[in-house]
């Protein structure tokens, strides 16, 4: 560019220079009104350092307001705690709400090392009471839906169950040391879905089916499915005073073969019954590769199947007044007589729907379309009146089947595969959009009408989750007084919200604000499940849980709960006794010694070795780790464990402590020497 | 008050108030109910501090027992080679109670004492705090000074006397001692008892001074 061209131009750069500087008074003005520093892009009306911060790492207001609905300082503990499955895990995990902080995991089908679950002592026996025999271990399982403990329709914090899905299993676990207790093989179903639930006192746990298969899973050709397939769900008797499910107690109903999904016990005017919807009513039974419709779409071609709709408390009268077979030492009761005495109803559902769920003052049940943009909301009192009123038509199976406009109460159209619904404190309902990937808001009519500012039976917000949202979960959401403030969207795709790991991604909590009605849920914060894939989740206030610090006693066995017989209070206690080929080791642990340190036996010997943690202090846990014989314990203070098993490895081994318990752990050490047979 | 009508007539025949004898007794008496209830509260008490115990380890010192943390404390210093706590002060906490209720008879015994050997049963009972603390100090130095070289850290740490008031650091715990309610239950006892004893004086020195004159006095003629 020459000096001519300037000169050409001058007037042209003149207005051009203008144009800027009017520009740059008009920013900095604005910049003076909002009262921040250089290059602002918003205000997040924060202090100007942490306006900076934000600045810097580009946030928005919405991500400032995230961050601190979500930040947990240093120390301070989460108002909810989030109990979630493991998937196919076979874990659950307990989570920080809303925090997203993991806790910690709960080794429930699947043994877990770190807590010595399946390494030896009782968690041996409790993993091994539901293997399919002694021949046939089970070393994983699928947990899907996790249920607390409730008292009068509200979580009171005192167990926890859950279902493998793959088996047929209910596992039992004790939140006062959030370990697994019990774990119970379904000796008729061989696997499940519709649990774990658990009625309103907690009187029954429910375990639902899902894939149809004969009673016992005898054998049976798929020609006679109608004929021999059969549903079967189990109300598992729960004793409190034992912590344990009671089989002697407990009872099955026969159902068809209609692959049940999801269940939900009522409350309120509908407690004694329990709801489970279906999505096999055509009986499909796949065949692909022989020239039959697969299964996906076998099992969709009716426009409708059936909401089963069950009286437990009837039910119950039925097994006490021993109407009932016993087969495989579990009673019964057959689906005629279920059909005779009026356990079992139908209604229909649009086709192949999720989730059957309870409105809290229990007037109401919630099913998802799946494939059907609605959810469809059933009235008890209607279903109810409907059937008193009598003359019902039945199905193929000869079930009463109460017909739709006589049981429903309404449909709100929600949007593309609608799945499972959780409730808030201001009468919204929040139902997964597996499809669109999104969480819906929609509000509620009837008693709850007049607690939001919405028209009843309508979509208030739908919103973009990431992405392919199951189930969902809120802050005490399926309880008869639930909490508002959060859901999760418990996704099953990451895709792109985490760095890459490979081709197998985690799943994605994310966290959602739903504090203020109306349409302004916000999406909070995304959590990585870097295990399996969870599926359903429950969260409790934290306050309502109220676990051990320690073990009571010195000497405490948790399988028992109570004082292990073969505990001992100090290390002057601690001996080897030997009988004949048997080797008995008392031994007591604390910082940082074993004592004995030196156990010294003979090849073939039966060693019986019973250990006491002698520690009262908060985490000092140690670990009891034997090289060779796959056995590491955890031994929490207060704890004792008794491990058994055969020398039959000759040589010299070391025990050592797995758990960095003090300055002096690397010392904390023993030797086992096994001497070689002559 | 206090009945001012009555009086108390001495030999001599003057006479002087009630509450002038009433309150050295009274004062006397409340020293020992003060040393009596002090046994049941805790004297003296430590409590250490670390990083990995966000809420201290705490031990209450009572004349004839510990109570808190000793279990956690005992299982630290047996890194030290350190007997546990319990061994301390064995003999003094076996005593200790006996010994106190008959500080405080010798204080009742000097409410009927009307004469200085009052002070001299009472001073058992106002020395008692200074025994305490020296006795403790004691302790606390046999304690510190008992590190067996041999132990896993003992070789790392040089012999301590804990402090009996204030902090003082070993390793990563600093130790905070300090005097609590019973030990000052036992040093007002000793206030309240040098109070007392002064009252004593002051009703009894008349006592004595009536009866001296009644012996000097020349017996008048009688009229």
């Amino acid at each position: 560019m020459t000096k001519e061209w300037f000169y050409q131009h001058k007037l042209g750069l003149l207005a051009l220079l203008v144009v800027f500087l009017a520009i740059g008074l008009l920013a900095s003005c604005d910049r003076s009104e909002e009262g921040g520093g250089a290059g602002q892009v918003q205000d997040t009306g924060l202090s100007a350092d942490a306006n900076a911060l934000a600045q810097e790492r580009g946030f928005t207001p919405d991500d400032v307001y995230a961050a601190l609905k979500t930040y947990m300082p240093t120390g301070e503990l989460d108002p909810y705690i989030m109990f979630a499955s493991g998937g196919q895990g076979g874990q659950v995990l307990v989570i920080g709400v809303p925090s997203m902080r993991i806790l910690k995991v709960i080794g429930v089908f699947t043994p877990e090392p770190w807590q010595g679950y399946g390494y030896g002592g009782s968690s041996n026996d409790v993993l091994a009471s539901g293997f399919m025999d002694e021949d046939h271990p089970l070393l994983w399982g699928d947990t899907h839906h996790p249920s607390i403990s409730e008292t009068n329709g509200e979580y009171d914090g005192k167990f926890l169950f859950i279902n493998d899905k793959a088996n047929a299993r209910l596992a039992v676990i004790d939140l006062r040391d959030f370990e697994t207790k019990q774990i119970i093989k379904n000796p008729n179903a061989i696997n499940d879905h519709g649990g774990a639930f658990v009625t309103p006192n907690t009187e029954y746990v429910i375990e639902g089916p899902q894939y149809a298969a004969p009673i016992g899973w005898e054998y049976a050709s798929l020609d006679d499915y109608d004929a021999k397939y059969r549903g079967l769900i189990t109300f598992w008797k729960f004793d409190r005073v034992t912590g344990r499910v009671d089989e002697s107690k407990s009872f099955q109903i026969e159902l068809p073969p209609y692959w049940q999904d999801l269940c939900d016990a009522g409350k309120g005017p509908s407690e004694g019954w329990v709801f489970c919807n279906s999505f096999n009513t055509e009986l499909a039974t796949g065949g692909v590769e022989l020239g039959n419709p697969p299964f996906e779409a076998g099992t969709t071609q009716n426009d409708t199947d059936y909401l089963h709709i069950i009286n437990w408390k009837a039910a119950e009268e039925v097994y006490n007044a021993g109407k009932y077979d016993m087969i495989n030492g579990i009673a019964v009761i057959s689906m005629q007589t279920a059909v005779d005495e009026g356990l079992l109803y139908f209604t229909p559902e649009p086709k192949s729907p999720h989730g059957a769920d309870v409105t809290p003052g229990g007037e109401y049940i919630v099913v998802g379309g799946k494939l059907d943009p609605h959810v469809t909301i059933y009235s008890f009192d209607k279903i109810m009146k409907a059937i008193e009123g009598g003359g019902l038509d039945t199905d193929v199976y000869g079930v009463p089947v109460i017909p739709l406009d006589a049981s429903m109460e309404a449909q709100v159209e929600l949007g593309l595969g609608p799945l499972h619904t959780v409730f808030d404190d201001k009468g919204y309902a929040y139902t997964s959009l597996f499809l669109d990937s999104a969480v819906a808001r929609w509000a509620l009519g009837g008693p709850y009408a007049d607690k939001h500012p919405e028209e009843g039976w309508t979509l208030v917000q739908k919103l973009p989750v990431h992405y392919n949202i199951g189930h969902i979960t809120a802050a005490e959401g399926d309880t008869a007084t639930p909490d508002g403030l959060y859901v999760v969207a418990l996704n099953k795709w990451s895709i792109d919200r985490f760095a890459n790991v490979g081709p197998l991604l985690p799943q994605n909590f994310q966290l959602v604000d739903v504090s203020r009605t109306g349409d302004q849920m916000k999406l909070l914060y995304d959590m990585p499940i870097g295990m399996a894939e969870p599926h359903y989740a429950q969260i409790i206030k934290a306050d309502k849980l109220q676990p051990f610090e320690v073990y009571p006693e010195i000497g405490w066995n948790p399988e028992t709960m109570s004082i292990h017989p073969n505990a001992i209070t100090s290390p002057e206690e601690a001996r080897v006794e030997r009988d004949g080929d048997t080797v008995e080791i008392w031994m007591s642990v604390i910082r940082s010694h074993f004592v004995p340190e030196r156990v010294e036996i003979k090849e073939g010997d039966q060693v019986i070795w019973h250990l006491t943690n002698l520690e009262r202090t908060r985490d000092a846990t140690h670990g009891f780790a034997l090289s060779g014989y796959n056995i590491n314990l955890s031994l929490e203070p207060g704890e004792t464990q008794t491990i058994e098993f055969t020398a039959t490895q000759p040589g010299t081994y070391t025990f050592y402590c797995t758990e960095f318990c003090s300055a002096l752990h690397l010392e904390m050490l023993g030797y086992f020497l096994v001497e070689p047979k002559e | 008050m206090f009945d001012s009508d009555v009086k108390v007539v001495l030999p001599d025949g003057s006479t002087r108030r009630l509450m002038d004898y009433l309150l050295p007794s009274a004062l006397l008496m409340f020293g020992a109910l003060l040393l009596v209830v002090s046994i049941f509260l805790p004297y003296w008490s430590m409590t250490m501090e670390a990083p990995q115990y966000p809420q201290g380890l705490h031990v209450d010192v009572y004349v004839n027992r510990l109570e808190g943390d000793m279990r956690e404390i005992d299982a630290l210093n047996h890194y030290l080679g350190m007997p546990v706590l319990d061994e301390g002060g064995q003999l003094e906490r076996s005593i200790s109670v006996i010994s106190i209720v008959t500080l405080g008879l010798l204080l009742l015994a000097g409410v009927f004492v009307h004469n200085r050997w009052a002070a001299v049963l009472a001073l058992p009972a106002i020395l008692f705090p200074l025994v305490f603390v020296a006795d403790l100090w004691w302790i606390l130095y046999q304690y510190g000074h008992s590190i067996d070289p041999k132990s896993a850290l003992g070789g790392a740490i040089e012999p301590f006397t804990p402090p009996i008031v204030g902090r003082g650091v070993v390793a990563q715990f600093a130790t905070v001692g300090q005097f609590e309610i019973g030990f000052y239950l036992a040093l007002a006892a000793v206030g309240v008892v040098l109070v007392g004893l002064w009252f004593h004086r002051r009703a009894y020195k008349p006592v004595q001074d009536a009866r001296e004159r009644m012996k000097t006095a020349v017996p008048t003629p009688s009229s």
